[in-house]
């Protein structure tokens, strides 16, 4: 006990507690301790809306000619959509499905643009598509490039990776506010907008795949006399095109995501704007309707990309490939025709008539009615225990939540002290049994709970995290995390952003704590892991909109709706990276504790959890990233905090108020992952075992 | 060690240096290189071919031996230029490869030089046939006559009927043979052979050592061959280079380096060598043919693994060494055969 106190994280973490001892003593007494004051505030956001209107203002027909010259083919696809027959374009889809995956996915196909026709969503859907198909060729194009430059030059590499971290962590909604400014409202926002946000992905597999041509491949075409342009497009690029397509899949789904997130600023008769609208008018029946097209959408364009990714016909030879494409072409331009005949023959195939339709959203909507009638009581009960006993205490503290009205009782002295004694006991007794980390986690935990995320003073706050920064990742880690803060406390985002740790807290501990025991089932059983896996994959491919629907419908706007929509999305990580890291061990290691007569209780907690560590800990890392990523998109539903801000920059088009809370959103993130990778880099060099990610 | 009558130089290597993070200021090429390679390690930097002299003759299987750090691979790469040498000559033809334009070498490649890889490099997407067929492709030969010298180099290489094969469908011996097809696709006068048969089991190494001398034969190149493997270098080579730190520590065909290793690093290598398959009658006769008189005779090139075989069949005491051209050239002893492959345990024990 003595050591692990005598130590430099002893020591260290022995000033920081004098530190929040004497912030908690001064806090009643000294008024900036406890909340920072607004006369503090610098005005940022505002410099950077003058900065930005200046700019705007001069270069403001360069920006709108690029709007015009991107509307050209945008309204080019959406009128040949609109105007081919619905029926010769299922064809088509169909017959592109089959060639990438096989009759199956046509199959998928047809029942998926079947039901945008039925319901009468076929036009908005052409509209969603449109936008998706012009979006994609840009951003790969854009993508492709910068992804080939950075492969070859370590110079701009080293710019181009922090940017692509940098986009990755900025919420999808705050990429609309500088592009609504420069742009002006149109459908152009929403198409470059997805243009620019779903270049990542391929910028970064175009690097990686450039990046690990072997070095045998490149010099075997250089000694077969290619220039290096033949070098490159003979060579390393077909070498590393598996996958450069990887990220053409992952491309295509960013781009779908965004078109629907766009509609939030104004919709052009599309899928998103169709669900945003009915949702704010409480018409669920109507929004799941409209989202269930979108999640078709998604699943539909994820499994043809991804199948013409994979390439299902590399073994075939030269020979063979030339009549296949023959047939292949014959065969769609033929069945094209004849779709094309019968809609000339039958209006039906070409217009489907509205008193066809079968839109069943009434009939929903009283069924959900009719649930929610019947289990009112339930679900009120699960809903009010969770906010009493999980999120309140973990926003206001155990000291304000406390009361007749939630847990039903006053909060008496005796129980203060009581959680004091308890609290300070198991400090002790584990620092006394040398786990200093679990005494440190029993304090933090026990802070926590008592104040609450908003009733913490900052200074302990800040104070806490450089501490936790200092000894994962060492001073550089210590020091962003610091100004980090820092910077969100200056700019008076302190109370949102409290909020935003908050929610996202929460979240990420039910998401991991329901994910992870999956993830350990997964990995145990094939059966489950089979059953989990395609879950997982559509959970994961569905633009985050859609995942708000069902938990509003059940549980109306609140908070306690965004949690269920955030964990929905944020337990797929969990699931995933801890089956990955416990499938992944050294077999020598599970082997030798089995001879040793290990229980296999006994081999998961003591030998296969703590190897795992590194990656479980790369798994909670993605399950943050996740929810912070939701958490704006949730802010639809109704929660305070960063995403509330966003979203409202963006509804009162305030460019640097998005601008900065857009920023201190992707620096949470980015606080949250230095330290969480720099914790995991420390267990991967003391065990000395290697992780990946789960593909 | 009798004479050999030294062929025509068709590859020289002079001076040749390569150091990883650069020459330092001051270097001087007729310095002392040993020094000068400490000196460099000393500051940090990586001298990975340290004044590197060697003449390839035409027609000759030059291998060059060492472990793995010792710089082979690197002076193999210097050579094609694969990575640029820092300093020094390598001559082709009496032309120095290191002063020609990025243009005149990609010529030189298309014509001139042939590689086979490690790892194979073969490219993932091509068939078997466009892969032996990608070197004449990118020097824009038309379709037919690509395809027809494809076919013949697979031919060569005993593929036929996996042409429209790829890669990923082959073993590892099959990806090799391509990856030798590809190399001779253009017809190179020089071949760099960079490991080839590493990554390959030893059934199959073996195999392919076989197949590699057969072709050979048939083809007469000039060959670089690289290999971590002392008894590789002895089976194929013509003469050895041994290196070690990134330099050549002694040039000698394989019965010499055994016979006479030039230092301890060599003589380590020799130890595990087979003498009495490796060394020939030639090398342990007693030259002059005045004693031969009606010994029984044994070719001069026969191992002493079968002369032994000889001497107890016959019951001589004394062979006759008969070459092939010259007639008899020498006597050998069954005490001298002896002596020679006991040699080495003799060595041990004095030192």
């Amino acid at each position: 006990m003595r050591a692990a106190l005598a130590s430099r994280d002893g020591r260290l973490w022995l000033g920081v507690g004098a530190f929040c001892l004497l912030c908690f003593l001064l806090a009643p007494r000294v008024v900036w301790i406890g909340e920072y004051p607004d006369a503090l505030v610098i005005p940022f956001a505002s410099w950077i809306t003058t900065g930005m209107s200046a700019f705007v203002d001069s270069f403001r027909w360069l920006f709108r000619a690029l709007a015009a010259l991107v509307d050209v083919p945008l309204v080019g696809v959406r009128t040949a959509l609109q105007a081919t027959p619905w029926l010769v374009v299922m064809v088509l889809a169909c017959a592109l499905a089959w060639r990438a995956r096989g009759p199956g996915l046509a199959l998928l196909t047809a029942c998926a643009l079947g039901y945008m026709v039925v319901t009468g969503y076929w036009v908005q859907s052409m509209n969603t598509l449109a936008l998706v198909v012009v979006s994609v060729p840009l951003s790969v194009a854009v993508g492709f490039g910068m992804g080939v430059a950075a492969a070859y030059s370590e110079r701009v590499n080293r710019i181009v990776q922090p940017t692509l971290d940098f986009m990755q962590t900025i919420p999808a909604f705050a990429y609309l506010i500088p592009i609504l400014f420069l742009f002006g409202f149109g459908p152009a926002v929403g198409l470059i907008a997805s243009a620019i946000y779903a270049a990542p992905p391929m910028v970064r597999n175009t690097i990686l795949g450039l990046r690990s041509v072997p070095a045998g491949v490149r010099e075997s075409g250089v000694m077969s006399g290619c220039t290096p342009r033949q070098g490159f497009w003979q060579v390393e690029v077909p070498t590393a095109l598996p996958q450069i397509m990887v990220g053409v899949n992952q491309t295509t789904m960013a781009a779908l995501s965004m078109v629907i997130i766009a509609a939030i600023i104004g919709g052009f008769d599309d899928i998103g704007w169709e669900v945003l609208s009915t949702m704010r008018k409480a018409q669920f029946g109507q929004s799941l309707l409209a989202g269930l097209v979108i999640a078709l959408l998604a699943i539909v364009l994820d499994r043809i990309s991804f199948g013409l990714a994979r390439n299902r016909f590399a073994g075939e030879t030269p020979d063979e490939r030339a009549a296949r494409r023959q047939r292949t072409w014959a065969t769609a331009v033929a069945l094209a025709l004849g779709a094309l005949l019968l809609a000339m023959l039958f209006p039906v195939f070409d217009d489907y008539p509205r008193d066809l339709r079968v839109y069943p959203a009434g009939q929903l909507n009283e069924a959900v009615n009719w649930f929610l009638r019947h289990y009112s009581g339930a679900m009120d009960a699960l809903k009010n225990t969770v906010l009493f006993f999980g999120m309140l205490p973990f926003r206001i503290g155990l000291n304000q939540a406390v009361s007749p009205f939630t847990w039903g009782f006053a909060l008496e002295p005796w129980m203060t002290a009581a959680y004091g004694v308890a609290a300070a006991a198991l400090f002790l007794w584990l620092l006394w049994r040398g786990r200093a980390g679990g005494a440190l986690a029993v304090a933090l935990v026990a802070v926590l709970l008592w104040w609450g995320t908003t009733g913490l003073p900052w200074p302990v706050v800040i104070a806490a995290a450089t501490a936790l920064g200092f000894q994962t990742g060492g001073l550089r880690t210590a020091g962003f995390v610091a100004a980090s803060l820092i910077f969100v406390l200056v700019n008076g985002l302190w109370e949102p952003l409290m909020l935003s740790v908050y929610l996202c807290g929460i979240a990420v501990a039910i998401s991991f704590a329901i994910g992870g025991a999956l993830g350990v089932w997964a990995a145990h059983n094939d059966g489950v892991s089979a059953f989990l896996r395609p879950i997982n994959d559509t959970l994961q491919t569905m633009p985050q909109f859609v995942l708000l629907i069902p938990a509003l419908m059940l549980f109306k706007v609140g908070e306690f709706t965004a949690l269920l929509a955030i964990i929905s999305y944020a337990i797929v990580p969990p699931v995933r990276y801890v089956e990955h890291a416990l499938r992944n061990l050294p077999q020598g290691t599970v082997e030798a504790a089995r001879q040793m007569g290990c229980t296999p209780w006994q081999i998961l907690t003591q030998v296969k959890l703590p190897l795992a560590l590194p990656g479980i800990m790369l798994g909670l890392n993605q399950t943050i990233m996740y929810a912070l990523s939701m958490l704006v998109i949730a802010a639809l539903v109704g929660t305070q905090g960063l995403g509330q801000q966003v979203y409202l920059a963006l509804s009162q088009a305030d460019m640097g108020m998005g601008v900065v809370t857009g920023l201190s959103m992707a620096l949470l993130a980015m606080t949250a992952d230095r330290i969480l990778q720099a914790a995991s880099r420390r267990h991967q060099e003391k065990l000395a075992v290697g992780t990946a990610a789960p593909a | 060690m009798p004479e050999r009558e030294t062929p025509p130089a068709k590859l020289s290597c002079r001076h040749l240096w390569k150091v990883f993070g650069g020459l330092p200021t001051g270097f001087r090429a007729e310095a002392d290189a040993r020094e000068m390679a400490e000196a460099m390690r000393a500051e940090g930097r990586i001298p990975a071919v340290v004044d590197a002299n060697f003449d390839v003759g035409a027609g000759e299987i030059f291998v060059i031996m060492g472990l793995s750090g010792s710089g082979k691979s690197t002076l193999v790469r210097c050579l094609s230029r694969l990575i640029e040498a820092d300093a020094g000559e390598v001559l082709l033809d009496g032309q120095d490869i290191l002063k020609k334009s990025s243009r005149e070498l990609v010529e030189i490649r298309r014509h001139k030089m042939g590689m086979v890889f490690q790892d194979f490099g073969l490219l993932p997407h091509l068939s078997v046939l466009e892969n032996v067929a990608f070197p004449l492709k990118v020097q824009g030969m038309a379709e037919e006559a690509r395809r027809k010298r494809a076919q013949e180099m697979i031919e060569l290489v005993g593929l036929e009927g996996r042409e429209s094969a790829y890669p990923r469908q082959l073993s590892g011996g099959q990806q090799q043979r391509v990856g030798i097809a590809r190399s001779l696709a253009v017809e190179p006068d020089l071949w760099f052979l960079d490991e080839p048969f590493s990554a390959l089991d030893p059934l199959i190494r073996r195999q392919m050592q076989d197949e590699f001398l057969r072709l050979q034969r048939m083809l007469n190149k000039t060959i670089v061959f690289i290999t971590h493997d002392f008894m590789e270098a002895l089976k194929l080579a013509d003469r050895i280079a041994i290196m070690k730190d990134g330099e050549i520590v002694q040039i000698a065909p394989p019965a010499e380096i055994v016979l006479r290793p030039a230092d301890a690093y060599v003589a380590e290598f020799a130890s595990e060598a087979p003498l009495s398959r490796l060394l020939t009658a030639r090398d342990v006769m007693t030259p002059g043919a005045a004693a031969a008189g009606d010994l029984p005779k044994v070719p001069a090139g026969m191992t002493l693994d079968d002369v032994t075989a000889e001497f107890l069949r016959s019951g001589a005491e004394r062979l006759a060494v008969m070459d092939a051209e010259r007639g008899c050239v020498g006597t050998v002893a069954s005490e001298e055969v002896a002596r020679a492959v006991a040699r080495r345990d003799a060595d041990r024990e004095s030192a």
